[in-house]
């Protein structure tokens, strides 16, 4: 029995469109995989996502492209998928979301800190790891 | 009876879908408000419990009037700047006079629906605004750190130290506030010299009372109130906004900005009847209180609640809080308030948003007036604006026996020059035609621009053909041209 509910944590940087590969790699295996891709919105961010766009349209629009990259990947290889934009603090939210439905398995990329990093900026896969009640998938 | 269960049904998400989310929310908050509203009085000029108790009043009014639930709206500092001239000149009777027709004013945009016309101000001149507010923010806490002692600085220091660092450990309780209580049990029971909230005004552990402000009802009272009032009326609505935008993306709801114009105006009308000063919504603890879990009206009334109840219980020690570690608690502030990527914006924006951008930030720190530098903002970006769409291009092609010119660009009154200019009149017994399908005819100048074009070469028994207009320029052109007229003369228009 492949996975069948997977969940794409994905922000569009490249440690993400890694982790969209592996995706598409466990998706090749399985033709009834359907892959969710959520990207969040960070409340740390939203004041300054709202000052630097001119309506909350033009805002989405912006969202959407980051993960243009790759839904352009998923696209090209037939993956049935659909996007989700959550808002936020990132590691939580994407552990909230994956435990209330129930995905199979969760996939996230790595932005590969070092320890002091770490620290300072907290890691995200860490702490998804740390709290998801599914199978997680970190790609470095 | 169907609207009025829509009505109950609406009001019940508004205030009790999360009742424990924003009871905690709210408590966080009004934790945070009250440095805030404290150092925005000492901005201001006038005693602690004048933002006290607006930050109180708004809050709890707002939580039943504002148009945005979850939102927070205080003593702020961008109003507090504003006043700064008219407490100094007049004293805080003229500020509660100010903050009653202030909301008045508020309620009229409101009324008038001007939330709409917020949709103009430019996104450079929002950058700027928040910038130049944190920037007068941070030069409001200079006075009272500089020069003053070593210890002074050094509890600035280990506040900031506080502030920035403990979150990464202890999340649970707000690191300000850890900060407040632990130097101000370290500075009681060290007796270092430091100045306190009490050097600077009184609390007072009572609740507020209403009193019409003791100014004189005359009209040059008016004159003098009302410039601030609309200053402060279009700040207010302009941060407000913004917060209601942000608190909008951040919880993915939308909110009624018209509403909230006028709760913004009610709000400020009863504050100035209770003895507090002009208010608005707050980025920061807006955005503390969404964090925080706060997402109804109930985040708003417990955070007001909340804030009155400890200065009526803790006023004694409220005084005693030393101004380094407020004003450690307002750097924090301000530099949260920056938007830290205007830096990259300034490198990839094109060069005349940058201008405004930084023109707006040079008017607001030059003249303390954040209303003018958001003037000064809009008006250079609309001059930027038509410049950059006067740029009209007109080619020629000569074809058979006839000239063609083709027009590209807006033709209106600050392009008709270069219209104008394009075209050569020293011909006779010519076909001349004029192509418009690549521009757009916005005003009587631009149609007189035509006129003045078709008649010169009349005047050589040329025939000219307008061609390629579109429907709208083209009825605006049957309205207002004249060439037709064998009689015109250019002069008409």
């Amino acid at each position: 029995m492949m996975y069948q509910k997977i969940l794409l944590a994905a922000d569009g940087s490249n440690h993400s469109i890694r982790a969209t590969k592996e995706v598409v790699k466990i998706t090749s295996l399985n033709a009834n995989a359907t892959v969710t891709v959520v990207l969040v919105a960070d409340y740390s961010q939203a004041k300054s996502d709202v000052l630097h766009s001119g309506s909350s349209f033009e805002l989405d629009m912006k969202r959407r492209k980051k993960l243009l990259p790759v839904e352009e990947l998923l696209k090209q290889e037939n993956v049935n998928y659909r996007v989700e934009i959550l808002h936020g603090v990132p590691g939580p939210t994407i552990v909230e979301f994956a435990n209330k439905q129930n995905y199979d398995l969760l996939v996230i990329g790595s932005r590969g800190l070092n320890s002091l990093q770490e620290m300072m900026l907290g890691s995200v896969s860490h702490k998804v790891v740390k709290l998801a009640e599914c199978p997680v998938l970190i790609v470095k | 009876m169907i609207g009025m269960n829509i009505l109950i049904e609406k009001l019940k998400i508004d205030w009790l879908s999360n009742i424990r989310g924003d009871v905690l929310a709210g408590i966080v908050v009004a934790l945070a408000l009250i440095p805030e509203a404290i150092a925005f009085s000492i901005i201001a000029g006038v005693n602690p419990m004048v933002g006290l108790y607006a930050s109180f009043l708004i809050a709890v009014i707002i939580a039943f009037v504002g148009g945005r639930p979850g939102m927070i709206s205080a003593a702020t500092g961008a109003m507090a700047l504003l006043m700064v001239p008219l407490v100094k000149d007049h004293g805080v009777e003229y500020l509660l006079a100010a903050t009653i027709l202030t909301g008045v004013i508020q309620i009229l945009f409101g009324v008038f629906k001007v939330a709409k016309v917020m949709k103009f101000i430019p996104r450079a001149v929002m950058i700027g605004f928040v910038n130049a507010l944190a920037i007068l923010i941070f030069m409001a806490q200079v006075p009272h750190f500089l020069g003053i002692s070593t210890m002074t600085y050094i509890f600035v220091a280990v506040t900031l130290l506080i502030v920035y660092i403990l979150p990464r450990f202890l999340k649970s309780i707000p690191a300000p506030l850890i900060a407040i209580v632990a130097l101000t049990a370290l500075a009681i029971f060290t007796n270092f010299e430091l100045r306190t909230v009490g050097d600077l005004g009184t609390i007072t552990q009572s609740l507020p009372s209403f009193f019409i402000p003791n100014v004189p009802f005359t009209l040059e009272t008016l004159m003098i109130v009302f410039p601030f009032s609309l200053a402060l009326a279009i700040v207010g609505l302009l941060e407000s906004l913004l917060t209601a935008t942000i608190v909008d993306d951040m919880t993915g709801t939308d909110s009624d900005k018209n509403k909230e114009s006028r709760g913004q105006g009610i709000a400020n009308i009863a504050t100035g009847f209770f003895g507090g000063m002009a208010g608005c919504a707050m980025i920061g603890q807006s955005v503390i209180n969404i964090k925080s879990g706060g997402r109804g009206r109930l985040s708003t009334l417990v955070a007001g609640v909340f804030l009155m109840f400890l200065i009526i219980v803790l006023g004694d020690l409220v005084i005693q809080i030393p101004m380094p570690v407020l004003v450690g608690i307002m750097i924090m502030v301000a530099v949260g308030t920056f938007d830290w990527s205007s830096f990259t914006y300034l490198k990839k924006a094109p060069i005349t948003d940058s201008i405004v951008m930084v023109a707006t930030v040079l008017i607001v720190v030059l003249t303390h007036d954040l209303s003018k530098g958001v003037i000064a903002g809009v008006i250079l970006s609309a001059i930027f604006f038509v410049a950059k769409i006067s740029k009209i291009t007109v080619t020629k092609k000569v074809m058979n026996d006839s000239s063609i010119f083709t027009v590209e660009g807006q033709l209106f009154f600050a392009s008709v020059e270069s219209f104008l200019e394009a075209f050569d009149f020293n011909v006779n017994n010519e076909h001349i035609v004029i192509d418009f399908s690549n521009t757009h005819v916005w005003d009587d100048s631009g149609v007189g621009a035509i006129d003045k074009v078709v008649l010169k070469y009349y005047e050589n028994n040329n025939k000219v053909t307008l061609e390629g207009l579109n429907s709208t320029s083209k009825k605006l052109v049957d309205k207002l041209a004249i060439h037709n007229d064998k009689n015109a003369k250019i002069s008409a228009h």
